[in-house]
């Protein structure tokens, strides 16, 4: 029992899920037990809880491509563009306003939708590994340019859709949980059993550390990164999927806009040391978990949504410190002189 | 050694902004060419009376891009001073105090994100991050609605202009708006401090290599601060003249600022490595980002395809400056 114990707490994930339990716990005892209620409604499960998990989906999809381009030092700050592209592209297809000749297929949206993520994140790949700009500024372009391609697919308007199966992406439920779940699990499932299994994971963390060693010792790092800011890409085209069909239209202005610092956040709750080395993605999902329940948290408290950017913001910045070297060597050395003033 | 690298650098510079000015003229004609009254001076110094809020932030960010660093958190800043002035003023504060205030604040913004990034060695990109949501935040957190500015200071330096007379004909007439006087005095510190003093020269070492800077004796840590200082700085003095000329002041004001005035940078030939740069250059980046904007609303346009062709030179320049510095590695290494 002991042995698991401490097997488990010597986890990246063991903090993180610590504090979701310690906050989930804090709003049981606010609401007085209100917040673990669940309830069945045509053989479906309903909730806070399930709540939480449905509105952090898009939130943990991009926080697993995340965890990986945070891995390796760099940063991708136009995954709420790129769900703005996809949700443009998927419903102006079921809309028909664009290639009327597929008849709003429901399916061909989604897979144009998600080419469309990939192909953005095979060009942020590009200007980072290749032409090796810096990924902040490589993927700038893509975060400001991005709304206005989207918005010039759908012509500057707010399209809105009505398609039950469409609908489903958000809405949906399979044996009475929600679908967005199905769609985390296969998709974190994947990336975790990618890092975990194969080497790549190691590579990833060599390449974070040292880029310039890990490319001596024989790892093939433009490769390594266009490959991961591809799979954001692709991964912020499904949550921009999720996100439109939650709202049932497709926001260019406001899809996925300031996502990219909640998932940069995720990650850093997490525990993933955003420098770039070591790293591990159950750890931010749960990460992303903790940012959603926050969020629902601040608003249920009756706090106004406007201070939950303030909150996140102050938070991060908290987080980095804790991570930063010489900021701890600053704090051991208080703790130290003040020892010594007591020992003497 | 020294003197190759050194002239290739200086090559650099010149190339991009060689192309730069070209560019801006090459514009400038097919607009002419193109539209009627288009050529005119009204067009040409519109682009300093619609732009000077920008051209003013974008100097500071080549402060901080010289010193190898990036602030992101720019756009957020002219957003909260635009907002936080506004809300000031509405409740009676003198319009003086106010300004200064909103100064002050930026100092102190920038202050502290340039120590957090040099003391505890965080990545620029991730504090100026959070100081751009952090900004945001804090803009709706004062108001969520545009706040109209009734002042009358504020309504002198908005309103007032100075006509310029250079001939007889329409075309040869223009105004300037008080507030490009600002900029001028603004552009005209900024050279002289990267030109001529000890701390500008700093920068440049800085921006060339950290390690070597610190090696040579040079106060690092005092130089970065002040690059975000400065930064910030301007920025908030941006966000000032950006209330003279919208005379409100609203929260989502600017979303995406901070790309135009870091490609506007980059366009006038400053490095994103950081060591080279001028804020000459920067204001002719701005110019062009005007004259696409115009050549975008003459020809009646989506107002996104002003940021689409931005995001597209952005890169056309970045790749530019990354061919150069290829081939000049390369041949460095040949030489060794």
């Amino acid at each position: 029992m002991r042995e698991t114990w401490n097997r488990l707490s010597e986890k990246q994930y063991f903090r993180p899920l610590i504090i979701f339990i310690i906050i989930l716990l804090f709003n049981g005892i606010v609401s007085k037990g209100d917040f673990f209620t669940l309830s069945i409604v045509d053989g479906h499960l309903y909730g806070r809880i399930i709540d939480i998990v449905r509105n952090g989906s898009k939130l943990m999809i991009l926080a697993g491509g995340m965890t990986m381009i945070l891995a390796t030092g760099g940063t991708d700050i136009s995954v709420g563009s790129i769900m703005a592209i996809s949700g443009a592209i998927a419903c102006s297809i079921v809309n028909g306003n664009i290639f009327p000749s597929f008849n709003g297929n429901v399916a061909a949206a989604i897979i144009l939708a998600i080419l469309a993520g990939t192909v953005s994140g095979i060009w942020n790949g590009f200007l980072v590994a290749k032409i090796k700009i810096q990924p902040i500024v490589a993927t700038m372009i893509l975060m400001v340019a991005g709304r206005g391609i989207a918005q010039l697919i759908t012509r500057g308007k707010i399209v809105t859709i009505t398609s039950e199966t469409y609908y489903f992406i958000n809405g949906g439920y399979i044996c009475g949980l929600p679908f967005p779940l199905f769609i985390v699990l296969f998709l974190v499932g994947l990336l975790v059993l990618f890092t975990g299994r194969t080497a790549f994971g190691l590579f990833l963390e060599s390449v974070g550390c040292n880029p310039t060693a890990s490319k001596y010792v024989g790892i093939k790092v433009d490769r390594m990164l266009l490959a991961i800011y591809t799979l954001s890409g692709a991964f912020a085209a499904v949550a921009g999927l999720i996100e439109s069909a939650g709202i049932k239209g497709a926001d260019c202005n406001n899809a996925g806009l300031g996502i990219e610092m909640d998932a940069i956040l995720a990650v850093a709750i997490g525990g993933t040391n955003l420098m770039g080395g070591r790293f591990s993605i159950p750890a931010s999902v749960i990460g992303a978990l903790i940012v959603q329940s926050i969020t629902t948290t601040v608003l249920a408290l009756g706090v106004p949504a406007a201070y939950i950017r303030v909150l996140k913001a102050l938070l991060i910045i908290i987080i980095c410190l804790s991570q930063s070297k010489q900021f701890k060597d600053l704090v051991i050395k208080r703790k130290m002189i003040n020892r010594k003033v007591v020992g003497s | 050694m020294e003197q190759t690298g050194k002239r290739k650098r200086v090559h650099i510079n010149n190339i991009s902004l060689v192309i730069t000015i070209v560019l801006f003229i090459l514009m400038f004609l097919f607009g002419s060419v193109k539209y009627n009254n288009f050529l005119s001076l009204s067009t040409f110094l519109n682009l300093f009376n619609d732009n000077a809020y920008l051209m003013i932030a974008a100097i500071g960010a080549t402060f901080v891009l010289i010193s190898g660093g990036i602030d992101i958190s720019i756009a957020s800043t002219i957003a909260f001073t635009g907002v936080s002035s506004a809300y000031l003023l509405e409740r009676g504060v003198p319009a003086f105090l106010v300004i200064l205030m909103m100064l002050l604040a930026g100092i102190i913004v920038g202050c502290t994100q340039g120590a957090l990034i040099h003391y505890f060695k965080l990545q620029p990109f991730i504090v100026t991050l959070a100081g751009q949501f952090l900004m945001r935040g804090l803009c709706v957190v004062i108001s969520e609605r545009s706040i109209p500015i009734s002042d009358p200071f504020f309504k002198t330096m908005a309103l007032g202009k100075v006509a310029v007379h250079l001939g007889e004909a329409k075309a040869w007439n223009g105004k300037i708006y008080y507030y490009v006087f600002i900029l001028l005095i603004v552009f005209a510190a900024a050279v002289y401090t990267l030109r001529y003093t000890k701390f500008g020269r700093c920068l440049y070492a800085l921006g060339g290599g950290e390690t070597s800077a610190s090696l040579m004796g040079l106060n690092v840590a005092r130089t970065k601060i002040a690059a975000y200082g400065i930064s910030s700085f301007c920025a908030a003095l941006g966000g000032i003249v950006f209330s003279f000329y919208t005379l409100a002041g609203f929260g989502l004001q600017n979303l995406g600022l901070e790309l135009d005035a870091l490609s506007s940078a980059v366009i006038g030939g400053t490095l994103l490595t950081g060591g080279v740069g001028t804020v000459a250059g920067t204001v002719v980046g701005v110019m062009i980002e005007g004259i696409i904007q115009t050549i975008v609303t003459y020809q009646n346009l989506n107002t996104w395809w002003t940021k689409v062709t931005i995001a597209a030179l952005l890169c056309f320049f970045i790749v530019i400056q990354r061919i150069i510095a290829i081939r000049a590695e390369k041949s460095k290494g040949k030489n060794e």
